[in-house]
């Protein structure tokens, strides 16, 4: 029993100089296993008398707990270190940039576009489409501009080459037509706007052949101006997200009756007077009406039951304004740089 | 149309400021353009008048001027050639500042002192006919400051009419809309009688009634027409943007001015028999007051003599038979013509005149009269002359009839959403000059007046309502919210769907223009086949596109001369096609269109800089077409040429062509400078946007079972073809399908490829033997076998 000691102690010296797990698990083996010394030393209490075996025995197992024990703490600290050099090893320079493929853009048209179309969805607008090359009827007849009306002169129309002149088609000037095929489609109450591409035959620095217009339309019984106003300020501000007295202005189109022009107050000076709003204070941002009762009658809708209103935007001078682009014909060069922003 | 505040004033004086003035014009719908002083900015001038003249002793060209300013008599040197005793001519006194602040003092020009400038016309910012000072006219007021002697101190106002405000193309119309917007007196000038002088008359023929209903001519004799159009006249023609002609001429516009009537005057005695209103001949000719010579269409309206067309009616004079310095005799026309009669013809010339523009919106037709006698009155008090009677041939069932409107008390109230006092309603309808035919409380019954032809209808006299009680005092009231939900298809994409994956897989969206050059057309499609704009801006922008690839890689060409070397881009929209020569069907296809090249990935530490090819633009479109649930075919194509033909397919779904992919033919390439792979898809969008309603599989907890099998089999065997082999041969039991390699080159025969497929097999219910999966795999080598004439490697 004195080796008891002895035992112990070189095991405890082993296990604290082990050079790794593996060392490690064959010395766990060798001191505690079958064939281990302090197992034969149990073995051996034997050769004791009775009376002293179980304080032997005891002691024994105290030591080979020991040494146990010892060989668990260093296993742990062994793993720790382990992992710690391997997560050392392992470390990378995470500020270096990312690789592959980047998130493209929608065109800032389209972004508007989805803004506004997004707002109006929110109020129950449906969104209607409708063909480019439109025929005279549904450009200009269906909306109370006959042949030799004088607006016919502030279109600017694009014609389509037919070689006929019994055929009449046109780049469509406004997206007004949709209001028409809807109206033709579609009974009352209708909640609609239209957007889409649109021409005339126009080319400077603050016109370009082909633009965007977004144009609204809400039929029902009992529609008013007063509903008109609210719509279209609530949507401006909600577009613009922001508080801007909204003015309605006489104007005239064949369409509507009564008719206005939508001015809201510069976005860009608040109404002081800037070179955005030509010193004015008020944007001019699109024109609204009261649906032309000879409108109606063209679509099928009997004026007498139904009121509705109309009003109609450029989609690119709202772009221009949301983000403060300067330069019209930017929109359709297409310039990476200029894509990029959006 | 530009007019004097001042002038206006005469007509109606509200007590209101100019500022409040334009204020109120602009939000009843006449909206102000632009507020300009009719004058420069200058002070310290004065009528006066030279008393003296002597030569300067020290210089050739200055003379010394005894000046009577009124108050005093001033030396002034002066270097004017038309400095003479009894001028009366502008004078800067001491203490004057003109234009471009110019200070005048006391000064010794060549040692003779000098008090003041006398001053040419331009030097107070008027447009000087002469070299020298401006001659004023003998009435001019010695002593008077000249911005009170020409009522300088004035605005001009530029109004930007509406189509439909044609009564408002003159100073009348405008005071009779401020007269009714601050309920202010109208007050006409003051009109003399016309004593009719003299009996002599002109025939007239009017042969084209519906075109001009109403033809008024008047005879005046022995006119003096070296007489000066009166200053205040020239100085309100010269405001309203118009140029001092000659007396009669400028008389005839001011009375088109001051009442809207577009007037025209003839030398009578370059009139041959009669006047004869006619449609022109068709290819008549007239050499107009321009100098240009125009051939006429039939429909155009002519005023001729006997001989020849005079004038395009309404719209410009012809030479010839113009008042000229010679004239002595003149015919004095004052017509009423129909707004279709004139409406585009001026413009089909080029042409665009304040006639014109009057006519085809417009005139009043009861005007003519007041006109011609206005403009009689003006004349014998300027060029003098015996006045004939008026003549006048008139159409009284071609003049424009006036009907009766009804205005409903409720109609308006509903339309604009407030309401409103029968009272004001009814002063504004008397106030617009409206004859009141019936009325209550609650509806009225009018005849709009002559001028406003434009109320026509219930809506247009509510419009009139709402815009003099003012659009600002309409309410916002929220629509009424009357919503009820719809239905969200689940087997229908939005068109939004795949333009967002695009976005997120890295494509930018362009917007090209729908028109592109016939040549690039004609790239893509046959031209019997393209629509075309007859009236395009440009030839390059003719033809309506048949395809957005020429505006992609037009696109493409210009970012890439702009150093971006690598696009990925996408454009979404209309294509137009019609087979018919007449265009009578035309097809207007929604589409989506997309071009890569550079490399794979923007450059950057963890990859290698690899090209693309074909495969990684399959790749998107595959991916597109899987939020569909339906998968592409891909078969190789010969009909688009501007397509490498070894390196591009016809894409199907459902056996239906949808579109192409393909890299871009090197030849188009390089005729549209573009120096690297470029490659592109366009596909019809509307087949895309059908999508499926998922169903339900359990999932299955037995493991699958992998097998990879190589084979050699011709070059030329496309690889959908083995794949098809591969899924006719097997049982339900294969799952999957990948092929994961193709090899060819040493140990292949240059005709052959190898093509490693990995298949998986799965049973739902158990676990595959061994012996299953080896029998599945047999089948299918051996069909590959016999069919494709394959060896298992």
């Amino acid at each position: 029993m004195n080796q008891l000691k002895q035992i112990t102690e070189d095991l405890l010296e082993t296990v604290a100089n082990a050079p790794d797990l593996k060392a490690l698990e064959t010395l766990r083996v060798e001191a505690l296993g079958k064939k281990g010394a302090l197992t034969q030393l149990l073995k051996s209490l034997g050769g004791l008398p009775p009376e002293e075996r179980p304080a032997a025995g005891a002691k024994i197992n105290e030591a080979k707990s020991e040494v146990q024990q010892a060989i668990e703490l260093k296993k742990v600290s062994m793993e720790s270190a382990a992992m710690e050099a391997r997560l050392s090893a392992e470390k990378i320079d995470v500020t270096l940039p990312s690789g592959g493929n980047s998130r493209g853009s929608l065109h800032p048209v389209t972004r508007t576009l989805r803004r506004i179309e997004d707002l109006f969805s929110q109020a129950g607008f449906s969104i209607e489409t409708g063909p480019e090359i439109e025929d005279d009827f549904h450009n200009f007849e269906a909306l109370n501009i006959p042949a030799d009306h004088p607006a016919r002169a502030m279109h600017d129309t694009f014609y389509i080459d037919t070689g006929n002149t019994s055929i009449s088609h046109v780049l469509r000037t406004h997206t007004s037509p949709v209001q028409i095929r809807t109206m033709e489609t579609q009974k009352p109450p209708i909640r609609c706007i239209c957007p889409g591409r649109v021409y005339r035959c126009d080319s400077d620095v603050t016109h370009t052949p082909m633009f965007h217009q977004v144009e609204g339309l809400v039929v029902d019984k009992g529609v008013s101006m007063a509903h008109l106003r609210a719509c279209v300020s609530d949507f401006l501000n909600g577009f613009f997200e922001g508080d801007y007295p909204v003015r309605f202005r006489p104007s005239y189109f064949p369409f509507t009756e009564p008719s206005a022009e939508i001015d809201m107050q510069c976005t860009h000076c608040s109404g002081a007077g800037c070179r955005i709003c030509k010193q004015t204070g008020w944007l001019e941002v699109g024109g609204c009406g009261m649906v032309h009762p000879n409108v109606f009658k063209s679509a099928g809708v009997d004026p007498e039951e139904y009121s509705g209103f109309a009003f109609g935007m450029g989609v690119e001078r709202l772009a221009m304004l949301r983000y403060g682009v300067t330069d019209l014909r930017l929109f359709f060069e297409n310039d990476l740089q200029f894509l990029r922003q959006y | 149309m530009k007019l004097s505040e001042a002038w206006l004033r005469t007509w109606t004086n509200p007590k209101i400021d100019t500022a409040t003035l334009i204020h109120q014009l602009t939000m009843a719908g006449l909206e102000v353009d632009s507020v300009e002083p009719a004058a420069a900015d200058f002070n310290g001038v004065v009528v006066a008048e030279i008393t003296e003249v002597a030569p300067h002793p020290d210089a050739d060209k200055l003379r010394v001027c005894k000046v009577d300013t009124g108050k005093e008599s001033v030396q002034i040197v002066c270097g004017a050639p038309n400095a003479r005793v009894g001028l009366k001519a502008a004078c800067a006194m001491v203490g004057a500042t003109l234009p471009g602040d110019f200070k005048i003092k006391k000064a010794k020009l060549r040692g003779v002192e000098s008090s003041g400038m006398l001053c040419g016309a331009d030097e107070i910012g008027f447009e000087s006919k002469i070299d020298g000072l401006w001659e004023l006219p003998e009435t001019a007021p010695v002593g008077q400051d000249i911005r009170d002697w020409l009522q300088l101190d004035d605005q001009v106002i530029d109004v930007d009419l509406t189509p439909n405000r044609a009564d408002c193309l003159s100073v009348l119309g405008v005071a009779r809309e401020v007269a009714l917007l601050n309920e202010t007196a109208l007050t006409p000038p003051e009109n003399t009688k016309v004593e009719q002088a003299s009996d002599v008359s002109f025939a007239i023929s009017l042969n084209a009634p519906e075109a001009c209903p109403r033809y008024m001519a008047r005879v005046i004799q022995a006119v003096d027409l070296s007489a000066k159009t009166p200053l205040e006249i020239q100085e309100r023609l010269r405001r309203a943007g118009m140029r001092v002609i000659d007396p009669v001429v400028d008389v005839t516009n001011y009375v088109m001015l001051e009442l809207g009537q577009p007037m025209h005057a003839f030398d009578l005695d370059l009139l041959e028999g009669r006047i004869d209103v006619r449609m022109a001949k068709q290819a008549e000719k007239i050499i107009l007051l321009d100098g240009k010579e125009v051939e006429l269409q039939s429909d155009v309206l002519v005023i001729a003599d006997d001989k020849k067309a005079l004038a395009m009616a309404g719209i410009m004079g012809g030479v010839g038979s113009g008042v000229s310095t010679e004239t002595t005799n003149i015919l004095l026309e004052s017509a009423f013509f129909a707004p279709a009669a004139i409406t585009g013809r001026a413009r089909r010339h080029g042409l665009h005149t304040e006639s014109s523009h009057r006519f085809e919106r417009g005139v009043d037709s009861a005007l003519q009269r007041r006109a011609i006698d206005r403009a009689t009155e003006l004349l014998l008090q300027i060029v003098g002359g015996k006045a004939g009677p008026v003549i006048e041939a008139v159409s009284e069932e071609n003049l424009p009839s006036l009907n009766a409107v009804s205005l409903r008390k409720s109609r308006l109230e509903l339309l604009i959403g407030r309401s409103y006092e029968s009272k004001e309603i009814q002063r504004i309808l008397s106030g617009l000059g409206c004859e009141l035919l019936s009325s209550t409380e609650e509806e009225w019954q009018v005849r709009p007046p002559s001028w406003r032809f434009d109320l026509q209808y219930e809506v247009d006299l509510i419009e009139e309502i709402a815009r003099v009680a003012g659009y600002d005092n309409i309410p916002a009231i929220a629509i009424p919210a009357n919503i009820s939900l719809g239905r969200s298809p689940e087997n229908k994409l939005k068109a939004t769907q795949i333009v967002d994956q695009m976005v997120c897989r890295g494509f930018r969206e362009v917007i090209t223009y729908s028109f592109i050059s016939p040549e690039l057309a004609d790239q893509i499609s046959e031209s019997s086949h393209q629509v075309a704009v007859q009236n395009p801006l440009a030839s390059d922008m003719s033809v309506m596109r048949p395809s957005m690839l020429p505006g992609l890689l037009e696109t493409a060409a210009r970012n890439l001369a702009r150093q971006e070397p690598r696009l990925r881009i996408f454009e979404s929209g209309l294509n137009f096609a019609s087979p018919n020569a007449d265009k009578s069907d035309i097809k207007q296809t929604l589409g989506l269109a997309a071009l890569i090249c550079g490399t794979e990935n923007p450059e950057n530490w963890t990859d290698k800089a690899v090209d693309v090819g074909f495969y990684q633009l399959k790749t998107e479109l595959d991916a597109l077409a899987r939020q569909t649930s339906k998968k592409l075919e891909y078969v190789v194509q010969n009909d688009a040429d501007y397509l490498h033909p070894g390196q591009s397919a016809s894409v199907l779904l459902d056996g239906v062509e949808i579109g192409k992919i393909g890299a871009v033919h090197p030849q188009l390439l390089q005729s549209m400078d573009i120096g690297v792979a470029t490659y592109v898809f366009e596909v019809d969008l509307q087949p895309l946007l059908g999508a499926q309603v998922p169903g339900f599989q359990a999932p299955t907890k037995y493991p699958g079972v992998r097998r990879d099998i190589a084979v050699i089999l011709d070059r030329d065997i496309a690889a959908s073809r083995l794949i098809d082999e591969i899924k006719l041969a097997s049982s339900d039991l294969l799952t999957n399908i990948r092929l994961f390699d193709i090899y060819t080159g040493q140990g292949i025969d240059s005709n052959q490829k190898s093509v490693a497929v990995g298949l998986t097999f799965r049973h739902s219910s158990r676990t595959l033997h061994e012996d299953d999966v080896n029998a599945a795999v047999k089948e299918i080598v051996a069909v590959l076998e016999q069919r494709l004439d394959a060896q298992q490697r």
